[in-house]
């Protein structure tokens, strides 16, 4: 049973006009079992908080803290976390030229489980995986990420999902540029995570769709820069039908 | 990084050195095999601008002794034919001409030249090439030559001490293709500056990779020409400079008949130490295309990998045409420290970030070593990178 605390969290950019201020006292509790929604305009700090967690060095940390079980994320570097047991799916996965995918797969898996994978397994594992996402298995020795279609990109994201096997999975803004078959795929593969272990899983999304395939037992609502309502499937179908008008103004004042 | 490091790339792809007067172009670049027709250079002279003249041990002003020699050594084979002749034979200066003072130094010098002839299928040639030996200067000729469609596979190995200066001639006949491999292996005192001259008949293609980690100095220059259309050449290049090593990169591909293509490209690596002269590599990108030579097909890209402080990398693409009739040409450079994005998503995928290092620049040789076919050959290129990598702990 793992359990991902947020707490109070801030965090900034450095831009040219000094520090800018993008996360203003996130709190959120993502417990193994549930799945999290976190739903915002564009601009509201999402993917900062996405990123943030996962350490990347553009953000500084102002204040608060993220445990992972008690242990303190933030004083880990980016592997650290990783090998933790947290697990970030980018909206733009990085293209690394010259690394083939299986090579790339098999030194994530190494260091993740601690021990490299026997191979003879290993190889049935990855092809198991690729096929359950419709992935071509020629995918494997092209570079990472590189010529990747958007769609390919999210399919690969979410099939290194499924063999380092995190404790919490944070997806940001998986389902943008899908269309309807890849959306399902991408979909069933976060379900079949979901159900092969006892994990949490926190979904960062701009539209509620890829909540019909993957079923959230609370969401929230994020604008500028926190959390500014909670509640259950239902908050979404509001989202749905009245947009975020009301946050934003909640949103501004907050800040 | 500290910010006493030097990276210098010139995106816009031309520098003229002083004052920002173009100088003559390639097309009129002077070409001679004695040694007296040209100037002693000091320099500063475009050609010679980023090259550390007191590090040439005078092979550039006649102050050398050429008091040694460099063995030249060739595996046989069926196919394969090794002569060592005379000046007069008639097929040397097939391949091209000298272009500078110590090509045509060590044209004006040698005394005998080996020939190496390919003919039909033959299994791949080891030539090695070896360095007049520590304090000791030296000149070499040899060529290279295939016959009408032959398909052979040369690795040419520089290895040894001392400072020796050559051209190596590649005459590729009508429909043959020639891969070759030039390594450059020195010792750490190897000073080695070398014209290659490429001369490509009617529909044939060379694929030639060279790779650039040991000694002092090594300044390679390789000229492209093609003598009928339909030629084909694939250059490719791989330098790993260390502290206090400067690897030059000159190239001239000559588009000057029709229906010709030419592809480049050459990656660096380079990792300085503090208190040692910086790691420098230069390449010099020149494609021409003239008149004649309608329905062109070029691109050429170099890119430079800076590990760490105290590194220096010039870059320097320019292509000249002088026809619209062409069928597309293209030129890149960039030049970059380590990507923090890819490192970044490597990590978070948890890998650590030494490990993460090594496996971009892995990747980013990798484009080079895997095509060069010869498999022992590219275990023991991949096994050096490894090595030079360790030394540093990037």
């Amino acid at each position: 049973m793992s359990t991902l605390e947020i707490k109070d969290l801030h965090a900034s950019v450095t831009t040219d006009a000094g520090a800018k201020e993008i996360l203003r006292g996130v709190d959120l509790t993502v417990r193994a079992g549930e799945t999290h929604a976190i739903m915002g305009p564009n601009g509201s700090g999402k993917s900062t908080l996405a990123y943030a967690i996962a350490g990347h060095p553009k953000y500084q940390i102002t204040s608060g803290e993220v445990l992972l079980d008690g242990e303190n994320v933030l004083e880990m570097t980016v592997d650290e976390r990783a090998r933790a047991g947290l697990f970030l799916a980018m909206q733009y996965p990085v293209e690394v030229p010259g690394v083939s995918m299986a090579n790339f797969l098999r030194s994530a898996a190494t260091a993740v489980r601690g021990e490299a994978p026997k191979l003879r397994t290993w190889v049935k594992e990855v092809k198991g995986a690729m096929e359950d996402l419709e992935i071509d298995q020629a995918f494997a020795e092209r570079s990472v990420n590189e010529g990747f279609s958007g769609g390919e990109k999210k399919r690969h994201e979410v099939l290194q999902l499924s063999l380092l096997k995190p404790k919490i999975a944070i997806l940001d803004e998986t389902d943008s540029g899908l269309d309807v078959d890849a959306l399902r795929v991408v979909s069933d593969g976060v379900n079949r995570y979901k159900a092969a272990g006892d994990v949490g899983v926190l979904l960062i999304t701009h539209y509620t769709r890829i909540l019909k395939h993957i079923e959230p037992d609370f969401v929230h609502v994020f604008a500028g820069g926190r959390v500014v309502e909670s509640g259950g499937a239902e908050l979404a179908d509001e989202l749905e039908t009245n947009g975020y008008v009301k946050f934003t103004g909640a949103g501004a004042a907050a800040s | 990084m500290s910010s006493s490091e030097t990276v210098a790339a010139n995106p816009e792809g031309r520098t003229y050195g002083r004052g920002g007067v173009p100088p003559a172009g390639a097309m009129e670049r002077f070409t001679s095999y004695d040694v007296e027709a040209f100037e002693v250079p000091g320099g500063r002279e475009e050609i010679w601008r980023f090259t550390p003249m007191k590090r040439l041990r005078g092979l550039h002003d006649g102050t050398a002794a050429f008091d040694g020699t460099a063995a030249i050594g060739v595996t046989g084979g069926d196919g394969v034919t090794a002569e060592t002749v005379g000046r007069d034979d008639a097929r040397i200066g097939q391949g091209g001409i000298p272009s500078d003072r110590v090509g045509a130094q060590a044209w004006s010098g040698f005394r005998e030249a080996t020939v190496v002839t390919l003919d039909g299928t033959p299994e791949p040639v080891t030539i090695t090439l070896d360095g007049p030996g520590e304090g000791a200067t030296a000149v070499a000729h040899l060529q290279i030559r295939t016959t009408p469609h032959t398909q052979a596979t040369v690795v040419v190995e520089g290895r040894g001490s001392g400072a020796l200066a050559d051209n190596i001639e590649f005459v590729v006949a009508d429909g043959s293709k020639l891969v070759v491999i030039v390594t450059e292996e020195w010792a750490d005192d190897a000073v080695h500056v070398s014209a290659q001259h490429i001369a490509l008949g009617r529909d044939a293609t060379i694929v030639a990779t060279s790779i650039a980690f040991g000694g002092d100095l090594v300044r390679i220059s390789p000229t492209v020409n093609y003598t009928a259309p339909g030629g084909s050449a694939e250059l490719f290049g791989l330098g790993f400079a260390d502290a206090g090593q400067h690897l030059e990169q000159r190239l001239l591909v000559d588009h000057s008949t029709p229906n010709c293509t030419s592809n480049v490209l050459y990656k660096n690596a380079l990792q300085g130490k503090e208190g040692v002269t910086d790691a420098h590599t230069v390449w010099i990108g020149d494609v021409l295309i003239r008149a004649a030579a309608e329905q062109t097909e070029t691109f050429e890209f170099n890119r430079n990998l800076v590990l760490t402080p105290h590194a220096r990398a010039d870059s320097v693409p320019n292509l000249e045409i002088e026809t619209g009739e062409i069928a597309g040409a293209g030129h890149a450079s960039a030049t970059g420290r380590f990507d923090d994005e890819q490192l970044f998503y490597l990590q978070s995928r948890g890998i650590p970030e030494d490990a993460a290092r090594r496996l971009v620049v892995r990747g980013f040789f990798g484009e080079i070593l895997s095509r060069i076919p010869v498999t022992e050959l590219r275990e023991r290129l991949e096994a050096a990178v490894e090595a030079e990598l360790a030394f540093t702990g990037v």
